[in-house]
């Protein structure tokens, strides 16, 4: 646990030392306020359902720009060498680095929830939904930064690991769009495949069990993939 | 403190190391010495637990490198080739955290202390991004002794410094023998004869030669070699100077000055001394002359070389 935080606390000092952190949070909040503000003017609703619903786009992009240089700046620059001859288990290094990641997100996230204050001046928002959707956003972020973690695992080179953690994150947001063309039995397994089919009930202020356990069970499987993959670098 | 059997290594089809066996005593300052693409590094990344080796298996501190890594790994502290450091933290904050990933205890006083010891204390909070080739190399020094390991494994530490700082890397390594077993890789000969006690020659993945820095020079010269210089210009002295006990040869190489070939088990230059002193002669020097490693490093590495030419690579010595 010691390791896991060292890792954890140097690689967000690495996120607030480069110029990414920033760029991606002003881009995030740029957008995200910009959709709240429209969305806000043309519904005249105080709710956030279509605001968390056109976040995670930009989260299609958002989460790879954080999850892209974790592994892949350590394999570039060497310093990879050095952490894997530390007394220090490859799992630690994977999951402190999304921890750190996963801290990030959350700070700009966080930065959102004056969001709802606003709506709460200007009406009189239900909780529920509101609550219940930060719950999905933060979730489907944390399974994207582990994705990307993934694809960051299996390159040198960010620009390459960005790319890929965004093809890998679109292909699952759209797989369910197959189950139409397939038998019911292969279909339902491409809906519950997809990470959209998991998300909208939290709109809808539903904390579905099995949609958690979705979403923790792809976040997992990413981090253990991407473990192996840093351990098999060792027998190339 | 560190064994090392029948390490082999396969990437690929490539057989970068084939059957290495050696022993490192504690204490000992070990030279790894061969051309690029020998398998030094290779050697060094299977001690360090970084990769398995093909075959073989090696012991750091009575810790198998690659089914106990985890507990071999807190005995060593390992420096790689061309450091690979993060360019984007300070050096305080650099070592502060491979404190932590080595456990370090009294952390904050530690790092203090390694830090005078390599003379980084005024850039301590300078961006390693920012800092010199030297003081990379010494940061990436810093991190490798700041756990105080038993075993130091050090890949080419001299490269790319100036030859000031080469003396202070120099001197530092030798003063961590004896405390610890040091492990060093160079291609650059003079350093070996002057840091370690004992030399390990690897070419193509073998192990070419094994012993003291000077016991390799005589082996190859297959003797000691002694100078001397007497005043008395018109007498030849090589024969008087042949019957000298221990002396097998006597060539004249100039106005006075002879060398001769001595066996290497015994001490011969008193007994030199003493029968020129007897003849009456002059006396002006006499001197051992050991045969730089280099020279050894081209007799017993360079393949593409004939024998006369490396015949004249010792001569020339």
């Amino acid at each position: 646990m010691r390791n896991l935080l060292a890792i954890t606390q140097k690689e967000l000092n690495s996120f607030f030392a480069s110029p990414i952190a920033y760029v991606v949070s002003a881009a995030f909040l740029a957008v995200a306020g910009f959709l709240f503000v429209m969305i806000l003017f043309i519904t005249r609703e105080a709710s956030l359902r279509y605001l968390f619903g056109n976040l995670v786009v930009i989260l299609f992009f958002v989460a790879p720009a954080i999850s892209m240089r974790l592994l892949s700046e350590e394999f570039r620059s060497g310093s990879i060498e050095l952490l894997m001859t530390s007394p220090i288990r490859d799992w630690e290094v994977v999951w402190g680095k999304w921890f750190a990641a996963l801290a990030l997100f959350l700070v700009m996230v966080a930065l959102t929830f004056f969001y709802p204050l606003v709506l709460k001046l200007l009406g009189t928002p239900d909780w529920g939904p509101i609550i219940s959707g930060y719950i999905g956003l933060i979730l489907m972020g944390a399974t994207m930064l582990a994705l990307g973690e993934l694809t960051s695992s299996m390159t040198s080179n960010q620009i390459v690991a960005a790319i890929l953690a965004v093809v890998v994150i679109l292909i699952l947001w759209l797989i369910d769009a197959l189950a139409q063309y397939t038998t019911p039995a292969i279909g339902s397994v491409f809906n519950n495949l997809a990470l959209s089919s998991h998300y909208s009930a939290f709109m809808k202020g539903v904390i579905d069990t099995k949609d958690v356990l979705y979403f923790l069970s792809v976040i997992v499987g990413s981090l253990f993939l991407a473990t192996q993959i840093l351990q098999s670098r060792r027998w190339r | 403190m560190i064994q090392a059997e029948n390490l082999t290594k396969f990437y690929g089809n490539f057989q970068a190391l084939s059957g290495i066996s050696f022993e490192v005593e504690k204490g000992e300052i070990l030279g790894f010495l061969g051309p690029n693409g020998a398998g030094k590094t290779t050697t060094m990344r299977i001690l360090t637990g970084y990769m398995p080796p093909s075959d073989g298996r090696a012991m750091v501190a009575g810790y198998d490198t690659f089914e106990e890594s985890l507990e071999a790994r807190k005995h060593i502290g390992y420096m790689p080739e061309t450091v690979p450091l993060y360019t984007d933290m300070t050096v305080a904050g650099y070592l502060d955290f491979m404190g932590k990933l080595r456990h370090v205890s009294d952390r904050r006083n530690r790092i203090a202390e390694v830090m005078e010891r390599l003379d980084l204390t005024d850039r301590a909070d300078t961006l390693i991004g920012r800092l010199s080739k030297g003081y990379r190399q010494r940061v990436g020094l810093a991190q490798a002794i700041l756990h105080d390991p038993e075993v130091l494994i050090l890949d080419e530490p001299t490269i790319g410094l100036d030859p000031r700082q080469i003396i202070e890397v120099r001197n530092l390594i030798k003063s961590l023998g004896g405390e610890h077993t040091v492990i060093l890789s160079t291609h650059i000969l003079p350093e070996v004869s002057q840091v370690a006690n004992r030399v390990l020659i690897i070419n193509k993945g073998r192990l070419v030669a094994e012993d003291t820095p000077e016991n390799l020079t005589a082996r190859l010269k297959g003797g000691r070699t002694i100078q001397v210089e007497i005043g008395d210009r018109g007498v030849d002295a090589t024969k008087v100077l042949r019957e000298v006990a221990g002396v097998t040869k006597v060539e004249k190489i100039g106005e006075g000055k002879y060398e001769l070939t001595c066996d290497s088990d015994q001490e011969v230059s008193p007994l030199v001394a003493k029968k020129i002193v007897s003849e009456g002669w002059p006396l002006i020097e006499l001197k051992k002359v050991s045969l730089s490693l280099e020279d050894i490093f081209l007799h017993l590495t360079t393949e593409e070389q004939t024998d006369i030419e490396e015949e004249m690579e010792v001569q020339n010595a």
